[in-house]
């Protein structure tokens, strides 16, 4: 999938994000740097408190004080050649442009992303008229195909939020993403509220979505065991930092830090024989206190001398990246043994 | 005995917690509504044994939590009985009739952000239900008593945990507190309704595996009500499916899970995140996304005759819809109830 598009949709270049909210600020996310490529699906993966979301509302500007974007760029680009445009620099009259017309946002609970007291193709009409220049018959027709796309037939534009089910909701808040077909649609937990056979159908529905549409996604969730399906790239996150990424598959095989190796270790197979396996011993730390070095060497089982006195760095490691001291080491010797031969 | 009445479980002894063809339906109030009913759980029995754990899968609306309810007695069934100890539960009205049954029998809910007084600490959580229920008295005993239950819930090191505030804790903390209030009971059986599903994957098995520690080591019986049937097939002796109130499949774990026989059960099996099956999401077959193949579970103020599953099933044919398929058992101890089976009538 990602080999037709080399072009990059989204580069995020040393992102700092802070809350405020106490006298000495915490960081949320501190120093991410990330790619992602026109066309491509990007996962994000960590548990609660890892800086997931906190990264994605700073990249699509919606963060809400106490966090603020401290340092970093978030380059958009253009498609045709156009100069890509700092997101973070922007105004919010500029910004207003960028939003449903080639950024667009669907959050966790559809509930609350719907406005409950507005039928459904008003709230598909505001943002087609506003967008699209439609007129107020034109925006429902529209609207109508919207949400033929996902399934639900266009007499619910009549319907309130409250009248639609879970599922549909989830579905409706897609389509309503979809209206202006934007180059990039982030997905924070989209399907965590759902039940696992209407989750599927929606991610069907996605791939699908993206295949005729071309959209690139990123897709947030604590759940690696989905990601590893429906992704092309995944981002490992752990304490406010990006500790690997590497195409789906490959982490699946082949995880290079240990955190992503006790991920996938965390849920339980559907195959194969039952055996006892853990989760991840403790729980991500309070970013308030960040362990030295390493975030994750308390919890790591395979920590070793350098891991609690220096951070690793995030390095190129086979098609991906990590940032652990296991492979840094490793790679370090295999290039000591390449001089000495 | 009824006739829908477990007979492969007789090999387990007798069940400590019994529902026997309970029903449940809601009636609805509201303009218009006079005389509809939610018909949320159709007749349905159940059995919890000790030393087993006992899955409950299905969707939102399947009615897996209303069976909990029935069986934590917070509703009453419409018709049918609950049964602990082989004999019939009178509904319990006094407080005390109450608390003679939570004293074997206990919940443990899906939200431990919710189901922790936040202004209390750990101590006084959990020295309420040991006082209510008389196993404790004076102060050192009641100390002496949490710590233990804090040390078996792997809380530890315990006397740093008795003085804290259900909001110092972590998700998988929380929901370890939630285990050992209902643990200071003494229960007999443990009613866990989606006891691990607010929590991050990374948790999950924690929790999945103290359940299961307090199942071989304490004999608890466990009700486990989930919609992650990988979760259920790791933990769980017997899994059972639960489709819009009716019971449509039944077996030991492993069975149902790498021989599923009802349509419904390998949906939810082809609906889990599975890594193992390569590009699946992807190479998917064009579906056609019409409001049919989509399907949800149905309304359950109208639900559809005969087989509740029909309208999404791949296999439905006219008989379908006009009744309820007859248990069809395997030898292996798995049932179900699908017309498929049934080569006479399935027309």
């Amino acid at each position: 999938m990602t080999t037709r598009h080399q072009e990059p949709l989204l580069t995020v270049r040393g992102l700092h994000v802070d809350y405020f909210d106490r006298a000495d600020p915490v960081h949320a996310v501190s120093g991410v740097d990330l790619t992602l490529l026109r066309g491509e699906t990007l996962g994000i993966v960590g548990e609660s408190g890892c800086g997931k979301s906190t990264l994605v509302t700073a990249v699509t500007r919606l963060e809400r004080p106490p966090a603020v974007t401290t340092a970093g760029s978030v380059l958009f680009h253009g498609k045709d050649g156009a100069p890509p445009v700092d997101l973070l620099t922007l105004t919010d009259r500029q910004l207003g442009a960028l939003r449903w017309e080639k950024i667009a946002v669907v959050f966790q609970s559809a509930m609350n992303a719907l406005n409950p007291v507005l039928r459904l193709g008003a709230q598909f009409s505001d943002v087609l008229r506003r967008h699209r220049g439609l007129s107020k018959k034109e925006a429902l027709t529209r609207a109508g195909e919207l949400l033929g796309m996902v399934g639900i037939p266009a007499d619910r534009l009549r319907s309130y939020a409250h009248e639609l089910s879970g599922g549909m909701r989830q579905r409706a808040t897609i389509a309503l993403a979809l209206a202006c077909e934007p180059d990039l649609v982030v997905m924070d937990e989209p399907t965590t509220a759902v039940d696992v056979v209407m989750q599927r159908q929606i991610l069907r529905q996605v791939s699908r979505l993206k295949r005729e549409l071309g959209f690139s996604v990123i897709f947030i969730t604590h759940d690696l065991s989905l990601l590893i399906e429906i992704a092309d790239r995944i981002a490992v996150m752990y304490a406010g930092k990006v500790v690997e990424t590497g195409p789906a598959r490959q982490l699946y095989t082949d995880p290079k830090h240990p955190y992503t190796e006790a991920l996938r270790g965390a849920f339980p197979p559907l195959h194969g024989p039952r055996r006892e396996i853990t989760g991840i011993p403790g729980s991500p730390p309070g970013l308030r206190v960040l362990p030295q070095g390493c975030a994750f060497h308390p919890r790591c089982a395979h920590r070793f001398e350098p891991c609690d006195r220096t951070t690793p760095p995030l390095l190129a490691l086979g098609a991906g990246e990590a940032a652990c001291h296991l492979h840094q080491t490793v790679r370090g010797e295999e290039d000591h043994h390449a001089r000495v031969s | 005995m009824p006739a829908s009445a477990e007979p492969v479980l007789e090999a387990h002894g007798e069940p400590v917690l019994e529902a026997r063809d309970v029903v449940k339906r809601f009636p609805l109030h509201g303009p218009g509504q006079h005389g509809k009913e939610v018909h949320a759980v159709e007749p349905t029995s159940l059995a919890l044994h000790a030393g087993r754990i006992t899955a409950l899968v299905g969707e939102s609306g399947s009615g897996k939590s209303t069976l909990a309810r029935m069986l934590a007695l917070a509703y009453p069934p419409t018709e049918g009985e609950i049964r602990l100890d082989g004999a019939p539960v009178k509904q319990a009205r006094t407080a005390r009739g109450k608390r003679a049954y939570y004293r074997q029998v206990q919940m443990v809910f899906q939200d431990p952000f919710s189901s922790l007084s936040p202004v209390h600490r750990l101590r006084y959580i959990l020295s309420r239900p040991l006082q209510l229920h008389g196993h404790a008295s004076g102060r050192a005993e009641l100390e002496r008593q949490i710590l233990d239950l804090l040390n078996r819930v792997n809380l530890t090191p315990a006397d740093q945990f008795i003085d804290k505030f259900p909001h110092e804790l972590s998700g998988g903390q929380r929901q370890r507190v939630a285990i050992a209030r209902a643990l200071a009971a003494r229960p007999k059986v443990l009613l866990g309704d989606e006891p691990v599903s607010m929590l991050d994957v990374s948790i999950r098995l924690d929790i999945l595996n103290l359940l299961g520690t307090l199942r071989d080591d304490e004999g608890l019986a466990i009700l486990y009500i989930t919609h992650d049937i990988a979760g259920a097939r790791y933990f769980a002796d017997e899994i059972k499916v639960l489709y819009a109130g009716q019971l449509v499949e039944s077996g030991p774990a492993d069975a149902v899970v790498e021989q599923p026989r009802h349509p419904y059960t390998r949906l939810l099996l082809e609906s889990a995140p599975d890594p193992d099956r390569e590009g699946a999401l992807l190479d998917a077959p064009e579906v056609v996304d019409d409001e049919e193949t989509l399907g949800e579970p149905p309304s359950l103020v109208d639900p559809p005759a005969g087989c509740r599953f029909h309208p999404r099933c791949p296999l439905a044919k006219p008989v379908c819809a006009t009744a309820f398929p007859p248990r069809t058992q395997f030898d292996d101890g798995q049932w179900v109830h699908c017309w498929s089976y049934d080569e006479e009538n399935y027309r």
